[in-house]
């Protein structure tokens, strides 16, 4: 591996005291830890270990829906899987493995030693893991254990009035409920603290303008998330206000509306879709780079597509609710600002051709990983636009075509991306490679497993099969789709299951990293693979974009270039 | 050609309710050509499917069919052009084992580039949101023609209720309508949609979009088939357990058909003395506070209306085919097939059960 020019100061080389400590002690160190760096990898772990459990729950799913009047499952116990799923893919896995890696990456490429509120960014873990637990302590809580009854079984958005009184008794809803609003607290001091972080605590020299990417799109993101959880969490207590204290925000039978509480939640879960894919766009723009040899392309661009979708996101949120009657007035608004949001996003993708334009593109794991990225996020982006088309989405909407799009998003788009970040940064996380065979077998398990399940998806979707049903009639020429989407599931199992294999296999025996194996240029590879917990020894100082590029090619910097264009533009001022 | 052929033609046969504005349709049968793989009738099946939405069969699913197939022509050449892009960079520039060591050259950017990919999508979304706000306008402000009928759809825990407010016909999960194959006089369907409990969606894919049947809110939508025949859907809106097994048939009859439909079901519950035992249990049991039988004590309205219940094909909302012995199995327990429905199993013995069916099977 390539060993690059320290940047001065960085590394401290003073030998760290290694004495053997107690189980206990290593334990206590975690728990009470505030250090930037062990709180992004719990958020990561406690990801991983959701991610297992959403996953077991979608395979029965799959398992059931696998042949026409399956009895596999119970119509109960399916309703409450695929709520189940939804609310651990989207809540404990995406939100806090994204932020997991927010909490790690951004003080170390802004140069810092921590975030701006170390204790707040662990209340907010911690937050977050009580919020989550609670929620699957419906399993065993209340009447659970006896025929789990307690479990939400609403979907993963709770449309009401099924979740008033009346149609959800039980604890169900309840725990849904509070267990995503307490969750929220925890993301909501997250987002905050990067916020923060990011304004305040960069090092010297790192003006906006030389901020990496992902931590400008982290800063975008935060901000998003600052303002599209809390009214999911207002509507959270409206319910439960309606369900214990008797009232009638969402109680159709006492004049509540079932629509109001549509717009709640879609005001948070849309801005909420390009939360989780802003950060996956941040891992593209380091890694594509990186293994194209090139700076990207259209930094300023790329800045701006960003801030201009974090706007424009806010304003689509009814284009989930084409069907409700909301008039064609309404109808046509959302269909142009859901339109308009592809523009940026087109943009993004075109840049990113453009950085690997003239390259020379090395095809390690993660670029190969960013790569599948482009194909499956640019058609995920078209059949959004299909979506965002009212009419089509009169058909389309409610039905598998819209799960398949979304899971082309979530999996096509941002776990893929997540996959590369996973091979990417693993190194200075832990000071070692990642397997590159098994993170090959990994990637095309996946890439195969995933077009055998989503693509064949659409197809069933398109033949008017609704989502959220726990069986359908042998009939409609369904089975055979739903055949080929259970057996891409479990190959998507496998991969996975490689994936871990890899990571715990790699944590102890991968080869050694060094400092910077990828020969990067941003500024956690300047320091030690793990980092110490004070990052850096002395504060970093940069003049460009890319720091290391600056140090290691002191015949061509950066720094002359931005400086240039820099001054290109007060003059034309 | 096969018979993938002739069903695109039929699906075009209907000059007027396809826009002049808008050619594309020529564009169809070759895509469906392209479409179709080695194993050419799994994707026939896309375009004739009983459910599928590119097999339209009514004028506004014709006129959503036209704008898909434009928006999927038009998203296939973006995708084809970035795909391409895409994988001519992967073979052009990837890293080869003779390459030096050097840096490419470090290129940070155009203005120009820039301004040129984020003019021409939008125009592109431009073009997209135009061509979707007629057809939006065209279907939802459709103006309701005299000769329409009006249907009032009802969305319950899990069943349909279609009422007929010209007729005084109540019936469930089968929607009777007349055909509207005369282009000169279309005959359209109005459907009022409201729920009696949570939220849910009408879709029949071959009539229309779908239109949620919100709780506590007044929705339309219209349905015009073209051609006789059943048309199948279900609900497309979670709504709770047995939310799979909530399915809708609609039954586009001739004029004559359906006025004969009609007659029948505007006659009180048939009166047969022979099964006078089973209308005793019957009218004798809770059944009456949720069924209503015209003519009869029977009042209910909870459940579907049972006047003509061997009208109907099925039962259990679509799902089971109405025939004595699964009407003996659904009266014992409704459970059994499907858990947790609203109908309890009113603990009859096999005796009463007997008797009960064999009322319900005279009412024709």
């Amino acid at each position: 591996m390539a060993d690059s020019i320290p940047l001065s100061g960085a590394t401290d080389l003073t030998p760290e005291d290694k004495h053997s400590r107690l189980f206990l002690e290593v334990m206590h160190e975690w728990i009470v830890t505030t250090d930037h760096k062990k709180i992004g990898l719990m958020y990561i772990a406690a990801s991983l270990m959701f991610l297992a459990v959403g996953g077991i729950e979608v395979l029965l799913m799959r398992i059931q829906l696998a042949v026409p009047e399956s009895k596999f499952l119970t119509p109960e116990h399916y309703n409450q899987l695929f709520t189940l799923h939804g609310t651990t893919m989207i809540f404990f896995v995406a939100m806090p493995i994204l932020f997991g890696f927010a909490n790690y990456m951004v003080p170390l490429m802004i140069g810092a030693r921590d975030m701006a509120f170390p204790r707040l960014n662990a209340y907010s873990f911690w937050i977050f893991l009580f919020g989550a637990l609670l929620l699957y302590f419906s399993l065993i809580g209340g009447k659970g254990i006896y025929g789990g009854s307690s479990v939400p079984d609403v979907g993963w958005f709770a449309y009401a009035p099924l979740t008033s009184k009346a149609f959800s008794h039980g604890n169900g809803s309840d725990y849904w409920a509070l267990g995503i609003f307490i969750t929220g607290i925890g993301t909501i001091g997250t987002a905050l603290n990067i916020v923060v972080t990011t304004i305040c605590m960069r090092c010297k020299g790192m003006k906006l303008s030389r901020m990496p990417l992902f931590v400008w799109l982290m800063l975008v993101t935060s901000m998003m998330a600052v303002a599209a959880i809390p009214p999911l969490s207002a509507a959270q207590i409206m319910l439960l206000i309606d369900r214990h204290l008797g009232g009638h925000f969402f109680d159709t039978q006492a004049g509540g509306s079932a629509v109001l509480w549509a717009h709640f939640f879609w005001i948070f879960g849309h801005p909420e879709v390009y939360i989780l894919v802003m950060p996956a766009f941040g891992f593209m723009n380091e890694i594509i780079p990186v293994f194209s040899r090139k700076a990207i392309f259209g930094y300023p661009a790329m800045v701006a597509a960003s801030v201009g979708i974090g706007f424009i996101s806010f304003t689509v949120w009814a284009h989930h609710m084409f069907t409700v009657g909301m008039g064609a007035a309404a109808n046509t608004a959302f269909v142009l600002s859901s339109m308009i949001i592809a523009v940026p996003t087109g943009i993004k993708i075109f840049n990113w051709l453009a950085t690997m334009w003239g390259g020379k593109i090395q095809f390690t794991v993660p670029m190969l990983f960013c790569t599948a990225f482009l194909f499956q996020f640019t058609l995920a982006g078209l059949t959004g636009i299909m979506l965002a088309v009212a009419p089509f989405n009169w058909q389309l909407h409610n039905s598998y075509f819209v799960i398949a799009h979304f899971h082309y998003v979530i999996i096509g788009g941002i776990l893929f991306a997540l996959f590369g970040a996973f091979y990417y940064w693993f190194p200075k996380m832990t000071g070692r490679m990642m397997s590159e065979t098994l993170g090959k077998w990994h990637f095309w398990l996946f890439v195969l497993g995933f077009h055998m399940t989503f693509d064949f998806m659409h197809i069933v979707g398109l033949l008017g099969m609704p989502r959220e049903i726990y069986t359908y009639e042998p009939g409609n020429h369904w089975a055979i789709w739903n055949m080929i989407v259970t057996t891409g599931a479990f190959v998507q199992a496998v991969a996975i299951i490689v994936f871990l294999v890899n990571l715990v296999r790699s944590h102890f025996k991968g080869e050694l990293a060094g400092n910077d194996p990828w020969d990067a240029w941003t500024l956690e590879w300047a320091t030690t693979s793990p980092p110490p917990s004070y990052n850096f020894a002395e504060e970093p100082m940069v003049r460009s974009r890319r720091p290391l590029w600056d140090l290691k090619h002191p015949e061509d910097p950066d720094w002359k270039y931005e400086f240039e264009t820099e001054n290109e533009m007060t003059a034309h001022r | 050609m096969n018979s993938l052929a002739t069903e695109s033609v039929r699906s075009f046969g209907f000059p007027s309710l396809i826009s002049p504005r808008l050619h594309i349709h020529m564009l169809i049968p070759m895509l469906s050509e392209a479409l179709r793989g080695p194993d050419s009738s799994l994707f026939d099946r896309l375009f004739t499917s009983p459910d599928s939405i590119f097999a339209p069969r009514s004028a506004p699913a014709h006129e959503i069919f036209q704008l898909s197939m434009f928006v999927l022509i038009v998203t296939a050449a973006i995708f084809v052009t970035v795909a391409g892009l895409l994988l001519h960079v992967i073979l052009r520039y990837r890293q080869r084992p003779g390459d030096d060591n050097h840096e490419p050259p470090q290129i940070y950017g155009s203005n120009q580039i820039e301004l040129a990919w984020t003019v021409i999508p939008i125009l592109i979304v431009f073009v997209l949101f135009l061509t979707s706000v007629r057809v939006i306008f065209s279907i939802q402000n459709a103006p309701e023609p005299k000769q329409a009928l009006d249907v009032t759809v009802v969305g319950h825990q899990w069943w349909w209720e279609f009422r007929y407010p010209k007729y005084g016909i109540v019936t469930a999960n089968e929607l009777h309508v007349p055909v509207s194959n005369d282009p000169n006089q279309p005959m359209p369907t109005y459907l009022k949609l409201v729920s009696a409990d949570v939220d849910h969606s009408f879709w029949v894919p071959r009539l229309a979009g779908k239109t949620d049947l919100m709780a506590g809110q007044v929705n339309d939508m219209w349905i015009q088939p073209e051609a006789t025949g059943i048309y199948y859907g279900q609900c497309a809106q979670f709504c709770g357990l047995e939310h799979a097994r909530m399915l809708i048939r609609v039954y586009a009859q001739t004029p004559a058909d359906f006025q004969k439909w009609v007659a029948n079901q505007e006659k009180p519950g048939v009166q047969d003395p022979s099964v006078a035992a089973g209308r005793a249990v019957f009218e004798h049991n809770a059944c009456i506070s949720c069924h209503t039988i015209k003519g009869t004590v029977a009042g209910g309205r909870f459940g579907p209306d049972l006047t003509h219940l061997m009208s109907r094909d099925t039962i259990a909302a679509g799902t089971l085919p109405n025939t004595r012995a699964n009407l003996e199995k659904w009266v014992k327990d409704p459970d059994l097939y499907k858990p947790g429905c609203k109908m309890p199993a009113m603990k009859l013995s096999d005796q009463d059960v007997d008797h009960i069916v064999s009322y319900l099977v005279t009412l024709h």
